[in-house]
């Protein structure tokens, strides 16, 4: 468990020391929501109706940009061979390096989603669905876009390839995490989704790191 | 039965070479019967006219392009489990064979949503979930061409496929559930008459002809799989250490 801590932490002071590495994946994350307005119009209506589907887009977009990070660093200067070696398992080092993927892109975003909701205007009963949404829906982004992240590790390439890779897995959790908001909108009750959300998070703490960490070993090998 | 013995590249390629003329001329003679009853013979449906036969092509594709992610998956598996090259090289084989199914599936239900939806394409449950399913393979086989080592390719697709197989359940069912949220008119007109045996019987020998087609092209694929790894080794093994010659013919994976 102290190894669990000890890389968490360090991934996570790596992030925030590389020059603000969150700010730039909550600095997308604004600038793709402000580009709807200006792609569909100021209208608020149209806005109001739009708000959650375009906030979980944008945020499952900038969780996807920033994966790149989760190994690819560490794999180039050859530090991740070390920590393949030291007695942690490469499944618990991929369940921590995600744990530190959240806390630094997964949570900012969460923080920053609902002054997000008030400039699309999102009906008031949604933000605590949309939150509690994102609480729930978020970790799951990491973990399984860090499947993608560890098949891509060692390829030039790997950029474009990862997002073909990652955002079809990304699909339930944008339909889950918006049916939360509208459920809560339009009164039906969010909670069916929100379980759902919670189901596929602890699926994928489960069954993801084991993908992940296979796919680690081969890129190591 | 012993499975190993079919997992000897040679042995397949003698095995196979000998059952290709019997695929090749049963999917030769199952398409032209099932074309010329689907398209001629068989009626033309009492709403949707002559558009109906639209379903003999369109309907066994949408088959073939589960089936064959099915084969792809399971022989993903067993690849990355037993690491038998065959398993390897049939689920690379199979991913472009299904990619074009989901794609003739896609065409040819957007030409048959025309005339009677009268709207090419609707956010419904089943086409979004079957161009899901395009980009699946299509992630998929941009994997294995992004990997210079053809093993470890191979490896990293197998895994891919296996998370891939996972989640096409969860991608299916929240699909259909989103597609139930928002319910469009265009689905309910789609209750057409259960099949008729007259409809059913060409359906049939053209979902047997394109199971046929696509064993056929797969072992055509595996073939080629297998000389072009042989070929590669070949000339891998013609750079004799020390005679100053740089291998410098592409390869590719």
């Amino acid at each position: 468990m102290p190894h669990f801590l000890l890389l968490v932490a360090r991934d996570v002071r790596l992030a925030s020391r590389q020059g603000g590495a969150s700010g730039l994946v909550v600095i997308f994350f604004v600038l793709s929501v402000t580009l709807f307005p200006l792609g569909v119009g100021p209208d608020t209506e149209i806005l109001t109706r739009i708000a959650s589907g375009v906030i979980w887009v944008s945020a499952l977009l900038a969780s996807m940009i920033s994966l790149d990070r989760l190994f690819q660093a560490d794999f180039e200067d050859g530090s991740l061979d070390l920590i393949a070696l030291s007695p942690l398992p490469l499944e618990m080092t991929v369940l921590a390096k995600s744990l530190a993927h959240w806390l630094t892109t997964g949570l900012p975003l969460i923080v920053v989603s609902p002054v997000l909701a008030i400039l699309l205007s999102l009906d008031g009963s949604g933000y605590l669905a949309l939150v509690a949404a994102m609480i729930l829906g978020t970790p799951t982004l990491s973990l399984v876009g860090g499947i993608g992240a560890a098949l891509t590790v060692g390829l030039r390439r790997g950029g474009v390839l990862l997002s073909l890779l990652v955002l079809p897995l990304y699909i339930p959790i944008l339909i889950f995490g918006v049916g939360a908001v509208e459920g809560a909108i339009s009164g039906l009750g969010a909670r069916p989704h929100l379980l759902v959300l919670a189901g596929l998070f602890l699926g994928a703490v489960v069954l993801a790191p084991v993908a992940s960490a296979a796919a680690l070993r081969l890129n190591l090998e | 039965m012993n499975l190993h013995k079919f997992a000897n590249p040679a042995r397949f390629v003698r095995y196979s070479t000998a059952v290709f003329p019997w695929l090749a001329g049963a999917t030769a003679a199952l398409l032209g019967v099932g074309l010329i009853w689907g398209l001629l013979i068989a009626p033309a449906d009492y709403q949707q006219g002559e558009t109906v036969r639209i379903m003999y092509v369109h309907v066994p594709s949408a088959w073939m392009a589960m089936f064959i992610y099915g084969v792809m998956a399971v022989a993903s598996a067993v690849g990355l489990i037993w690491r038998h090259p065959l398993a390897d090289l049939t689920a690379k084989a199979s991913a472009p064979i299904g990619a074009g199914f989901t794609a003739v599936a896609l065409v040819t239900g957007s030409l048959w949503g025309q005339p009677t939806w009268g709207t090419w394409w609707v956010w419904d449950a089943r086409l979004t979930s079957f161009l899901i399913l395009l980009f699946l393979y299509l992630g998929y086989m941009a994997l294995w061409q992004a990997f210079e080592d053809p093993r470890r390719g191979a490896r990293a697709a197998a895994i891919l496929a296996l998370v891939g197989f996972i989640n096409v359940p969860i991608i299916k069912f929240s699909v259909d559930w989103w597609n139930t949220l928002h319910q469009t008119a265009s689905i309910s007109s789609f209750q057409g008459p259960t099949i008729h045996i007259s409809i059913l019987i060409p359906l049939l020998i053209m979902g047997l002809g394109f199971t046929t087609y696509y064993f056929t092209v797969l072992i055509m694929r595996v073939q080629r799989e297998i000389l072009s790894r042989k070929i590669r080794s070949l000339r891998l093994f013609q750079v004799q250490p020390g005679d100053g010659r740089v291998e410098a013919t592409p390869q590719r994976g």
